[in-house]
């Protein structure tokens, strides 16, 4: 019996053209306007148990000893299973290195860490047998921050590393460490007319995903099993289960449930191996669905990170020189951290013109939460010091923050830290220019014909203010983003294509891996295979590992790598289309044999528009399908003395203006309004577009005005695990997101696009902080902002 | 326990409900209606929102117990609830328990809106391109479509102000702030 829920195929476009660069609509709209599209914590199946994790209470303690038998003498629950029930000798896993224990083994090593699992009839039985379970932790001193990991006695978090990054790293407690040296600093300097510096404080962000970590595993007949996930990358976590549960990767089948957002925190594997594991062991359909609480432990967060900067410039206001170092907290497991660190290092000039540089990026070991992928990954830590050193720079010369970026900005042509020359359109002065032009929100925009609406004002509904003591500031900030897995990574993605009459129609189905996660890719793949294959009807199968990998839906790149894979897979099928066609009717007409053919509204035309023939009877009851891969250019490891390297695939740039006003008596700020311009080199879908843009801003938004994941520094726990503690912008706290698009084509990339999702969220924040130090006069380095950092108290 | 209650309109007996189950869980996992989401399960998110007797709840924080004998509108009862009230008429068809316990995700045309019975909030946050994850969107329909009700010329603070308990983290609102104009705008032109 398939599990209910399962998805199905989609079919859209059965009036209008909706190819590329028009805003068709979501082909899932409807299911998801209906409350009938099934996300993974939908999944349902006859006879199935509820799965529980059972979460370590402390950061770091040696695990004395386990005791389940009052758990499984609990009627209802049908397993119980720890690091010993673990069926082969892999028990590990991660995405580059495999140091996350499926189990806890002996030690747990961050608050929250998945100890034993439970199998049971229902949800509340199995949350009270792992209640139930007894174990004796013997606490360890905790690591939480450099000091502490670097300190001549410092435990290891991870002892005997054998890695590939062990070798190099200064110590064992630093997962991974990235310098870049380029020119000459120490003689820069001696240019310097002023030199500035700062050290900066970037809190840790939670995802905050809506659609809880979930699935369904439901058990086959040939010993293997077949789960219903919400994930960014289907075979990263097949490659990651598959020798964990001690099957081929064949016998593992993937299916990707509908994903409530991900925005890195689901790249990691969180309930899939446990989902697995108790569905085996008990030959039963097993669902787990995390709780917002334990959410909060189940993923991992954006590296929170000190970052030490100086950049000196001339009384011109040319920068001569920059040197930093950026510190993230990766906490107790690898996951992404030494990418984010190569990201950080080699963005953290930003998107100027810098030719002396000294860059150093670490991410250490610590008991803190696991720390990897979100939005910006790498790049927003180092933008929002870069551009707060911008404001200070500006401010010490006596320059206007927006010309002296301007001043500086990086173009086409211009050399990379790394030493890569940027060779695609850099429009930062542009884009800086394009956002300063938008008209500016009114002055006490708060003002009604009925006296001050509180709702417009910092405090809102509150009623704190009637606008006395309040404020506005302005600031500015642009960004530099990369664009698909950088340094050497085999970044390829896979597509199935088929073409088919039904019904006396042509209908092209697409078949990827992709994993939407709310993004839109399966609308832009809709409209790909409508532009090349002439088609109006496309049908989106659904994601699952029965074809090649799509790689992940991270880094920006699906619409670049999944969307040129769909697109070289259509353009196969439509040689493969001609073929036939000039086999039939090729000799009925010569354009077959000399004309460049192309297929539109359903037909074979000429470029010249001649229609040679239907494609109804060109196919027939023959059926067209390619499976291919498709990779962007090649990259190049960075250097690990020196830096450099052609590391990075495509940048991408976006430039905020954030206006704010702010209650100096109470410290609470308002945002009014947050203005976005950014180059998107093509968009296929204007409408998906701004959506990203304006929910990556919002995002920054958040982490520069409310949203911190709080751990104690003494234990290392994690104090504000839910959505009462840990604050998301809510509309109230949101304000309108003018967008100004810019398409400047990137001769590089499939239609000239360029990757998008992730640009506006590195500018959003430093721009609001700057807003915020314009209408205080505070220096305000570290974010978010809390009232008190306003006030003083 | 049994409770028994009138979810979209038709009859429901839930048995074997425990004390602590919500309605939440209830309607998700013994009445086969999974539109209601979980996204937080302690009140704060708002992407289970249904109407309780007319007026919106987070079903995460009413106990199953409470329902006793109560009338329940969720997502899936939008569309008729919509029809219905445009109609003027009292009666409501909605899932039936089978109807529900077997239903299985349906391909429909988004583009076209083509056999799916839209109400005029929900076709206007596909039109306005308010869902992304569109795992938020069950609640803000709910609690949107209950502010039209009462109050169809929202300004942006009205909208802003009833929206405000139901948290989205993909599309930054402003799409979600279009499609209740764009509904609020169709509504008073009777389109």
């Amino acid at each position: 019996m398939p599990a209910n829920g399962a998805p199905t195929k989609i079919t859209q476009g059965s009036q209008t053209k909706g190819g590329i660069g028009e805003s068709t609509l979501r082909p899932d709209g409807t299911l998801k306007v209906t409350g009938e599209f099934a996300y993974s914590s939908d999944m349902w199946h006859e006879d199935m148990l509820w799965g529980q994790i059972l979460r370590s209470t402390v950061a770091h303690a040696e695990i004395v000893s386990i005791d389940t038998s009052e758990a499984l003498a609990m009627p209802g629950v049908y397993a119980v299973m720890t690091y010993d029930d673990l069926p082969t000798e892999v028990r590990n896993y991660g995405l580059e290195i495999q140091d996350t224990p499926v189990l806890a083994h002996g030690k747990v090593r961050h608050h929250g860490e998945p100890v034993a699992i439970v199998a049971a009839d229902h949800p509340e039985t199995a949350r009270r047998a792992a209640a139930k379970i007894k174990v004796d932790y013997k606490e360890l001193p905790v690591i939480t921050d450099e000091a502490s990991a670097t300190a001549p006695d410092a435990i290891l978090v991870h002892e005997n590393r054998d890695d590939h990054h062990a070798g190099h790293v200064p110590h064992p407690n630093i997962v991974h460490r990235q310098p870049i040296v380029r020119g000459n600093v120490a003689e820069a300097r001696g240019r310097a007319d002023v030199i500035v510096t700062g050290e900066y404080t970037f809190g840790m962000q939670d995802q905050a995903f809506l659609g809880p970590e979930s699935g369904l595993a439901v058990p086959e007949e040939d010993g293997g099993v077949h789960l219903y996930i919400a994930t960014q990358w289907l075979h990263s976590d097949l490659r990651q289960m598959a020798p964990v549960l001690g099957l081929p990767e064949e016998k593992v089948r993937m299916t990707l449930a509908g994903v409530g957002g991900a925005f890195g925190g689901r790249e990691d594997l969180s309930m899939q191996i446990h989902a697995c594991l108790l569905a085996l062991r008990t030959g039963k359909p097993v669902k787990i669905v995390y709780n917002r609480f334990e959410s909060f432990f189940g993923h991992v967060h954006r590296h929170p990170a000190k970052l030490h900067y100086e950049h000196g410039a001339t009384r011109d206001g040319k920068l001569t020189h920059m040197k930093c170092r950026i510190v993230l907290d990766g906490g107790a497991y690898a996951s992404a951290s030494p990418a984010v660190v190569g990201n950080a290092a080699s963005l953290s000039v930003g998107p100027y013109v810098v030719d002396d540089v000294d860059i150093e990026a670490i991410a250490l070991y610590t008991n803190n939460p696991p720390c990897g992928a979100m939005r910006g990954f790498g790049a927003v830590q180092a933008c929002f010091a870069y551009e707060a050193q911008m404001d200070k720079l500006a401010k010490e010369l006596g320059l206007d923050p927006v010309e002296f970026r301007q001043l500086n900005a990086m173009e086409q042509g211009t050399v990379m830290p790394t030493g890569q020359p940027v060779d695609s359109p850099a429009p930062v002065a542009e884009l800086l220019r394009r956002v300063k032009a938008m008209p500016m929100p009114p002055e006490r925009q708060w003002e009604s014909s009925e006296g001050a609406d509180v709702r417009q004002l910092p405090g809102g509904l509150s009623n704190t203010t009637h606008g006395e003591g309040v404020v506005r500031g302005v600031g500015y900030a642009v960004g530099i983003k990369n664009v698909g897995f950088s340094e050497g990574f085999d970044d390829y993605s896979t597509a199935k294509v088929r073409m088919e009459v039904v019904g006396g129609e042509p209908v092209a189905t697409v078949h990827t891996a992709m994993a939407e996660v709310g993004q839109g890719g399966v609308t832009v793949h809709a409209q790909i295979a409508r532009t090349e294959l002439g088609v109006a009807q496309v049908t989106i199968h659904p994601a699952d590992t029965q074809v090649g990998s799509a790689g992940s839906t991270s880094a920006s790149r699906q619409t670049y790598v999944t969307g040129g894979a769909v697109r070289y897979a259509c353009e196969l099928v439509r040689e493969r289309v001609l073929e036939i066609g000039r086999r039939k009717f090729g000799s009925y007409h010569p354009a077959w044999a000399t004309a460049e053919l192309l297929l539109e509204g359903g037909k074979v035309v000429t470029d010249g528009g001649e229609v040679l023939a239907d494609l109804a009877d060109v196919l027939e009851d023959e059926a067209v399908e390619v499976e291919e891969e498709w990779r962007h250019r090649p990259t190049e490891p960075f250097d690990l003395r020196t830096g450099q390297g052609n590391g990075h695939v495509q940048y991408s740039f976006a430039a905020h203006r954030a206006v704010v006003e702010v209650d100096t008596e109470l410290g609470l700020v308002k945002v009014i309004e947050l203005a976005c311009a950014q180059d998107v080199g093509k968009a296929l879908n204007p409408l998906s577009v701004i959506g990203q843009i304006q929910g990556g801003t919002t995002q920054g938004l958040g982490v520069a005005v409310m949203e911190e994941i709080v751990v104690d520094p003494k234990t290392a726990k994690v104090k504000n695990p839910s959505f009462t503690d840990y604050l998301i912008p809510t509309i109230l706290d949101t304000p309108t997101i003018p967008v100004d698009v810019l398409e400047l084509a990137d001769e590089h990339a499939p239609y000239g696009l360029r990757g998008i999702g992730e640009a506006p969220t590195l500018s959003s924040t430093p721009a609001v902080l700057a807003a915020i130090r314009d209408a205080t006069g505070l220096e305000l380095n570290r974010t978010p902002v809390r009232p008190e950092h306003l006030t003083g108290t | 326990m049994r409770v028994n209650f009138t979810v979209n309109g038709r009859p429901q007996e839930a048995d074997d409900v425990w004390e602590g189950e919500s309605l939440l869980y209830v309607l998700r996992e013994r009445l086969g209606l999974p539109g209601s989401k979980n996204a937080c399960e302690q009140g704060e998110c708002g992407s289970c929102t249904v109407r309780l007797d007319g007026v919106p709840v987070c079903s995460c924080l009413v106990a199953a117990g409470q329902v006793e004998g109560r009338d329940v509108v969720t997502v899936e009862g939008l569309a008729d609830y919509a029809r219905q009230r445009s109609s003027g008429t009292g009666a409501r068809g909605g899932t039936s328990l089978d109807e529900a316990k077997g239903w299985q995700a349906k391909g429909a045309d988004s583009q076209t809106g083509e056999g799916a019975g839209l109400s005029p909030v929900q076709q206007a946050f596909i039109d306005a391109g308010a869902v992304q994850c569109g795992f938020c969107t069950p609640g803000l329909l709910v609690a949107a479509d209950e502010m039209l009700e009462r109050n169809p010329n929202p300004t942006d603070a009205d909208i802003r102000e009833a929206l405000s308990g139901n948290l989205c983290r993909c599309t930054g609102y402003e799409k979600i702030m279009d499609a209740v104009r764009l509904a609020a705008a169709r509504q008073s032109e009777g389109v």
